[in-house]
């Protein structure tokens, strides 16, 4: 079982959490003036990389809170975790700090 | 050679050292009419269709590993086709006609066995749900059938249909022509086949890289052993398929999730069918080997893996003991975990893409396996003549944009 640190509540176990999805994507400003592949794009299309993933996470079972965090889809290591409106990390100086 | 009565006591005679190998084991060529990446079950038989079906020989099957190491070889081979839709009845159905006679067809024993899907009812919901699939399967021609919890013990003496267990048993929908299979089988029967017909199985190739030609149409792929240049691509990829398809700037609208499975110790015959519950995750069949073969939900984020987590198999083990208490003492051989590559609307994508030349054949999620025959022969027909057969035609990637999903996740009422 998975260790999460919530950045609210610290280092909890796994089963507390529910998995978000991609983080960062954006409601669009305009909904009205969007093509239909553009919607598309917006609710169905996803990154889902082999590496490093930018995920929303939910600590359901404690604060309740949504926050952010960067996971390594291969190894499933957490490398950081931090709140919504934090800036998004840089990948590669992330992917170069790793710790293994 | 053929297998036969025949071959098998001449092989006999000689002690069984001089059988030939299935299949060859080519270095790829330079260039192909098609190649298809990923040899798994849905990618051989796709290879096998074109070349039998169609007279495209010079046909290429790329695997990163080795043929049906994927979710070929680590699903838990169920085989039904009492889906909701109209469009997935079609093509589920497609497939379960194609079982039927396929050991016939390959000249491979794939251990076809309909020995009866049944799928367990919890709730009210459950129970208005099945019912609604027994209908629309009925008038689709496809059979499924209303079972009360006398019935579902008759069916299946070792089920517990206590009232006073947390997720009793109020019924259940059962499919009779549905069943199991071996799954390497599969794999094997189709690879020999499609060899047979001048394939080339070409394993430890992995894709590095999709080359196109300056009108945007795919040209080559680049792999682990060189350049392999095609006018068409199929892809069939299952988890991998996001990974490949951002090889050609593609994004897809998929996740890749870890799906587990496990087997038991191998005990005599005690299980006479195939018995899913949706509602709590628990799928489980015995083999002919004797392991009971259970399954379960998803693990609960995306994940490249191949483990997942050990508290999802412990929640499957739980529903099996008590829908089956007889079971509580068995020991569990071994777990693993297989990518499972899971569209928004638990359809598969099967046909063009937006880059000429290249195809998907993708989105089969959890339940691929019992629709191996009849997606490579409609997806051998979509490469052939580059448009979809009318049985896939509704899988389209379009149908996102078009807002025309076929929505089994809400049909299937599962807890995804």
């Amino acid at each position: 079982m998975l260790l999460i640190r919530c950045p609210f509540c610290g280092e909890r176990s796994e089963i507390e959490f529910r998995h978000g999805g991609e983080a960062h994507i954006p409601r669009p400003l305009k909904p009205a003036s969007l093509s239909d592949a553009e919607w598309a794009d917006y609710l169905y299309n996803r990154a889902n990389p082999k590496g490093l993933h930018i995920e929303r996470w939910r600590h359901v079972h404690g604060c309740g809170r949504f926050f952010n965090a960067v996971r390594d889809t291969v190894s499933d290591f957490f490398l950081t975790t931090y709140k919504l409106d934090d800036p998004r990390p840089d990948l590669g100086q992330l992917a170069n700090g790793q710790r293994r | 050679m053929k297998y036969s009565l025949f071959s098998l006591l001449r092989q006999a005679a000689s002690g069984h050292e001089h059988w030939p190998a299935q299949w060859r084991d080519p270095a790829p060529k330079a260039a192909y009419d098609v190649v298809i990446v990923g040899a798994g079950g849905h990618g051989l038989a796709t290879a096998y269709y074109l070349a039998k079906e169609h007279g495209i020989t010079n046909v290429a099957v790329l695997e990163k590993g080795w043929l049906g190491g994927g979710n070929t070889g680590r699903n838990t081979t169920i085989i039904r086709s009492n889906y909701l839709w109209d469009e997935s009845a079609a093509i589920y159905d497609h497939a379960l006609k194609l079982w039927e006679g396929l050991s016939q067809e390959l000249n491979y024993n794939v251990m076809f066995s309909p020995r009866g899907v049944l799928m367990l009812a919890h709730t009210i919901h459950d129970i208005q749900v099945f019912k609604r699939h027994v209908h629309a399967n009925r008038l689709n021609g496809v059979d499924n059938e209303w079972l009360t919890p006398e019935q579902c013990k008759a069916f299946c003496p070792p089920l517990n249909t206590a009232r006073d267990i947390r997720y009793p048993v109020l019924g259940g929908a059962l499919q009779r022509r549905g069943g199991v299979a071996r799954h390497d089988a599969v794999a094997w029967g189709y690879a020999r086949g499609a060899d047979r017909l001048g394939v080339d199985i070409i394993q430890n190739c992995e894709v590095t890289a999709i080359r196109r030609d300056a009108s945007g149409a795919v040209a080559a792929v680049e792999t682990t052993r060189g350049e392999i240049r095609a006018r068409k691509i199929g892809v069939v990829a299952a988890g991998h398929t996001s990974v490949i398809m951002a090889m050609a700037g593609l994004r897809m609208p998929l996740e890749s999730f870890p799906l587990q499975a496990l087997v038991s110790e191998p005990v005599k015959p005690v299980f006479p069918c195939v018995v899913m519950s949706n509602t709590i995750h628990a799928y489980i069949s015995q083999s002919d080997k004797g392991e009971l073969v259970i399954g379960g939900g998803t693990d609960v984020y995306t994940s490249y893996s191949q483990r997942g987590a050990l508290h999802a198999t412990a929640h499957t083990i739980e529903a099996i003991c008590e829908l089956f208490p007889m079971f509580r003492r068995m020991r569990m051989l071994r777990n693993w975990g297989g990518i499972v590559d899971v569209t928004p609307d638990r359809s598969p994508i099967i046909g063009k893409t937006p880059v000429a030349g290249l195809y998907v054949n993708c989105g089969w999620g959890t339940g691929g396996f019992k629709a191996t025959p009849g997606s490579g022969h409609v997806f051998a027909d979509t490469i052939a003549n580059d448009r979809p057969h009318p049985i896939n035609a509704p899988f389209s990637l379009e149908r996102f944009r078009d807002g025309v999903l076929i929505d089994e996740a809400a049909a299937a009422a599962v807890a995804h």
